[in-house]
């Protein structure tokens, strides 16, 4: 039975909503409340049926539903409700919640605090501004994942992938594997945009061409597609005359990136970064609304499961204590900025005295990729607070630089930090 | 199949559907015939959906008339076909002060073309109404009688209308060639059979040109379309308010900004002559004629917010003989090399708009021919709508998803379609049978994610209310399946 109260509501249970609502439970939370509106928990992990889930938490290399399987097993044991089938409609900033559903009907609830935890989409034709014909035949490679693993069914027979990106990759394997023939992958950029290891692994291992730098000129085909127009780019991302080529094939798929989706937080007066397109938020994924916190790939798009599940466990703690009355006070924001060669930077700002708490984590994407060692370096000013190495930094893979205890003192005394990732 | 009827259209655009609504006032067993697998498919659905003032066209001209005349219709043919539609006014917006004087022209036609209430406005009065217009525009044509209706549903909904008063809707049934007797048509050849009847209307749109070949009539007459790109713009991302025009030029009405009746920017079309008459495609030099094109009058618009993408061809009609001009008006006649024809042609921008009036002009034609039109007392003028699920109350949301839980479910979240809309769309008057048919009923995958979380969802449910294998589901009919085979089968 659905309560009118809870104390923690989380919006989705994917990897991010299934930790916060875990996490929330193990902080104090009486009632938790998971509403999703799929038929049954774990988000889009249930559609990611090949392995690669799991190897930071775990130490395990898993399927994404064995992945989602755990956690499911882990909310049912720590007590949580849930309401299945059932989409949120509004959210407002005083935290009422009007979700509804085939079998659950209108239902309206008040929570004390609310995690929103509702992922991403893809970016779509639109979006690239694709040129060419709009025939049958051109899905996003979510949409073919859905029909393979899901569903069960092929959605063509001779592919294209344009873009590097991770789900392309791994469509592309797994569409070879069920017969299908994978023509090539297009990447407009000239570096990949997913993971290394799924070039590796998905590409590679199934002789699947890669060409950077390469993009779609012109979709062929009026009822479904026929055949793709390739097209070579310059420096400044315009078609090289005489590099096209057409490529026959009755199926485009498109890994062009994915975009956070927040229109509920919109509706709850979340403040939405226009760089990552999620919220802004504080070292606890708080936005700027009292009591709204944010966790996943709905902030910025995660580079792996993990990372979304370590969010969630962030946001599910704090917003359980906020439900409590026990969030410590905000004393000070230090504000967070991307600088050389960063994208952005998640959190936007923290909260110095988290660090006597435990660790905090930052999150970012670079700008360039750099193929040789670099340095992540967190300052203040001219002071240098923290500094790590990587062997090298690439836009596909996110960089990560922890904060300890030992910062305390700098963070403490800093009104901002500036973050770089340059060469060695 | 060989049926009789009175009157055969030919086409199942806007004009066809409202020429079969209109004329099923009438005593007379009408057919309508459509090559594709549902009505509204071309350009009736690709537009910019203004019913336009009538300022823009030539005074004199057929498409002035039609217009002038059908634009106060629309109040009462939208109303009886529970189609949404809004008066909310146009403007023409002059960029530069050079403009002005074309703005005294354009109010001078509008007033000869009797175009009520148009006036001319300061460039700091027209901010004052739309905030973010360009700061160099100096002022404005603004002409109250401009709407917006909802475009992919009109023709549904005249043809529904149609439908529950006797017509016969014939969905890919292709027109193929005339059956004579002497110079009297006595029927048409379709793809399915031969049809009989006493008059045929030629209502085919960017086809016209080929049937009236068929007839024998106007042979020099060339549909070449003029195809328009568009783009759609994110509601969360940016807010107009109004329909704004640019000035015009020789050809087109110019790449407009507006905000259409569901809250979203559309920005379009540009104008370019296409060989094909099924080139929809979209070009980076349409794009990007239309990006400079909107700019110029809302500086702050950001084609990052791009949503949809879409084209549409627009039916100009021309000689192909030098020195023969057609002027670009509409063929709305009785031709009379043939007996039993009424010929519509060239029916491009203001076609929408002037639909309904062209449907009155056919009767009036037909009636001048001869035909003795006896109105029927069981018309009924009245469509009755499916329940649109976010068009609703929460409290009827509510009483809805009780009586039916189905509509309960979300389906597409960005639109906020439910199951229960597309399951009663598989079983309305008119069945959708394509996903694009639910589509252009519903507004189901028009918004930002572009149907990739509905598409296999849709495709699921049709399967089941159709008792179909989801293979068998296309999006537009014969040819454009989804889906190509299970899993773990081997290809064939």
């Amino acid at each position: 039975m659905i309560k009118d109260r809870y104390d923690v509501v989380i919006i989705g249970s994917g990897p991010g909503g299934l930790a916060a609502a875990i996490t929330a439970r193990q902080n104090g939370a009486q009632d938790v409340l998971i509403i999703e509106r799929d038929l049954e928990p774990g988000g889009i992990l249930l559609q990611c049926i090949h392995n690669g889930f799991g190897v930071e938490i775990f130490k395990q290399d898993l399927p994404g539903p064995s992945y989602a399987q755990r956690f499911i097993n882990e909310a049912k044991s720590v007590g949580v409700d849930w309401l299945m089938d059932t989409m949120v409609l509004d959210v407002t900033p005083d935290r009422r919640i009007l979700a509804m559903g085939k079998h659950s009907g209108m239902v309206e609830v008040q929570a004390k605090a609310v995690v929103m935890a509702m992922g991403c989409r893809e970016r779509t034709r639109a979006q690239i501004r694709l040129p060419g014909a709009r025939p049958a035949g051109v899905y996003t490679a979510g949409t073919a994942q859905r029909w393979v693993n899901v569903e069960g069914y092929m959605p063509g027979k001779q592919f294209v992938i344009l873009g590097s990106g991770d789900i392309g990759m791994i469509m592309a394997r797994r569409l070879t594997f069920e017969g299908a023939k994978v023509e090539r992958v297009l990447e407009i950029m000239p570096y990949l945009t997913g993971l290394t290891r799924n070039y590796v692994q998905c590409l590679l291992d199934n002789d699947i061409p890669l060409q950077l730098r390469h993009t779609v000129k012109r979709i062929i085909g009026r009822k479904r597609v026929e055949a793709i127009e390739s097209v070579m780019v310059d420096e400044r991302w315009q078609p090289i005359p005489g590099t096209e080529e057409i490529i026959p094939c009755d199926t485009l798929l498109l890994s062009v990136g994915l975009i956070p989706e927040n229109e509920l937080s919109r509706k709850a007066g979340v403040n939405l970064d226009p760089i990552t397109g999620g919220p802004f938020v504080d070292d606890g994924f708080q936005t700027n609304v009292p009591g709204i916190f944010s966790a996943g790939n709905v902030v910025h798009v995660y580079d792996l499961v993990d990372w979304v599940t370590e969010a969630g466990r962030t946001a599910g703690k704090r917003a359980a204590l906020y439900a409590q009355g026990k969030l410590p006070p905000d004393n000070k924001r230090v504000q967070l900025k991307a600088a050389e060669n960063v994208r952005y930077v998640v959190p936007h700002t923290m909260n110095s005295v988290s660090l006597t708490e435990g660790d905090v984590r930052l999150q970012m994407r670079v700008r360039q990729p750099i193929e040789e060692p670099v340095w992540v370096e967190v300052r203040s000013g001219d002071k240098l607070v923290a500094r790590k190495g990587e062997p090298y930094a690439r836009p596909g893979e996110m960089v990560t630089m922890t904060l300890t205890a030992k910062h305390y003192e700098d963070v403490q005394h800093a009104n901002e930090l500036t973050v770089a990732v340059i060469k060695r | 199949m060989s049926q009789t009827c009175d009157v055969l259209i030919i086409g199942g655009g806007v004009v066809g559907c409202m020429v079969a609504r209109f004329l099923s006032q009438y005593d007379q067993k009408i057919i309508l015939i459509e090559k594709e697998a549902d009505v509204g498919m071309g350009a009736s659905s690709a537009n910019s959906a203004i019913i336009h003032a009538g300022h823009d066209p030539l005074p004199g001209t057929l498409k002035a008339a039609m217009n002038t005349r059908a634009n106060p219709m629309w109040d009462t043919v939208a109303a009886e076909l529970s189609v949404p539609f809004e008066r909310r006014g146009s403007y023409v917006v002059a960029s530069r002060p050079e403009q002005m004087a074309r703005l005294e022209e354009l109010l001078q036609r509008a007033r000869q073309n009797g175009v009520p209430g148009a006036v001319i406005l300061t460039g700091d009065e027209l901010r004052t109404r739309e905030p973010a217009l360009s700061p160099e525009a100096c002022g404005a044509l603004f002409t109250p009688s401009a709407g917006l209706i909802d475009t992919l549903l009109i023709s549904l909904a005249a043809a529904e209308n149609a439908l529950q008063n006797g017509v016969q809707i014939l969905l890919e049934t292709a027109f193929e060639d005339f059956l004579f007797e002497g110079r009297r048509i006595v029927g048409v050849r379709t793809n399915r059979g031969e049809i009989r009847c006493r008059w045929v209307v030629n209502a085919a749109g960017l086809f016209s040109d080929e049937v009236m070949h068929k007839a024998g009539v106007r042979p020099d007459f060339r549909i070449t379309p003029r195809r328009g790109e568009y783009c759609i713009l994110d509601q969360a991302e940016t807010s107009i308010h109004n329909v704004l025009f640019p000035v015009p030029s020789e050809v087109s009405k110019g790449i407009l900004v507006l905000a259409s009746l569901h809250g979203n920017t559309l920005v379009g079309p540009d104008s370019q002559l296409v060989a094909e008459k099924d080139n929809e495609d979209i070009t980076p030099q349409g794009m990007e004629e239309i990006w400079n094109g909107a700019a110029q009058l809302v500086p702050s618009l950001n084609p990052r917010h791009v949503i949809a993408t879409f084209a549409g061809l627009r039916a100009t009609g021309n000689a192909s003989t030098p020195g023969l001009d057609y002027h670009h008006d509409f063929i709305i006649e009785i031709p009379a090399e043939v007996q039993g024809l009424v010929n519509l042609g060239g029916i491009e921008s203001p076609g929408l708009t002037a639909a309904p009036a062209i449907a009155e002009r056919v009767i009036e034609l037909l009636r001048d021919a001869g035909e003795k039109l006896t109105p029927r007392k069981d018309w009924n003028p009245i469509r009755t709508p499916r329940p649109r699920f976010r068009e609703l109350s929460r409290a009827e949301q509510a009483a809805l998803i009780a009586k039916d839980p189905r509509y309960g479910r979300v389906i597409c979240r960005c639109e906020l379609v439910t199951e229960g809309e597309i399951v009663a769309e598989l079983h309305g008057p008119i069945p959708a049978r394509t996903y694009d048919a639910i589509k252009r009923r519903t507004w189901l995958g028009t918004g930002r994610c572009l149907g990739s979380f509905d598409m296999p969802r849709v495709v699921q449910i049709m399967a089941q209310e159709l008792g179909v294998s989801p293979i068998e589901i296309t999006k537009r009919g014969v040819g454009s399946n989804f889906l190509t085979r299970p899993t773990k089968a081997v290809e064939e």
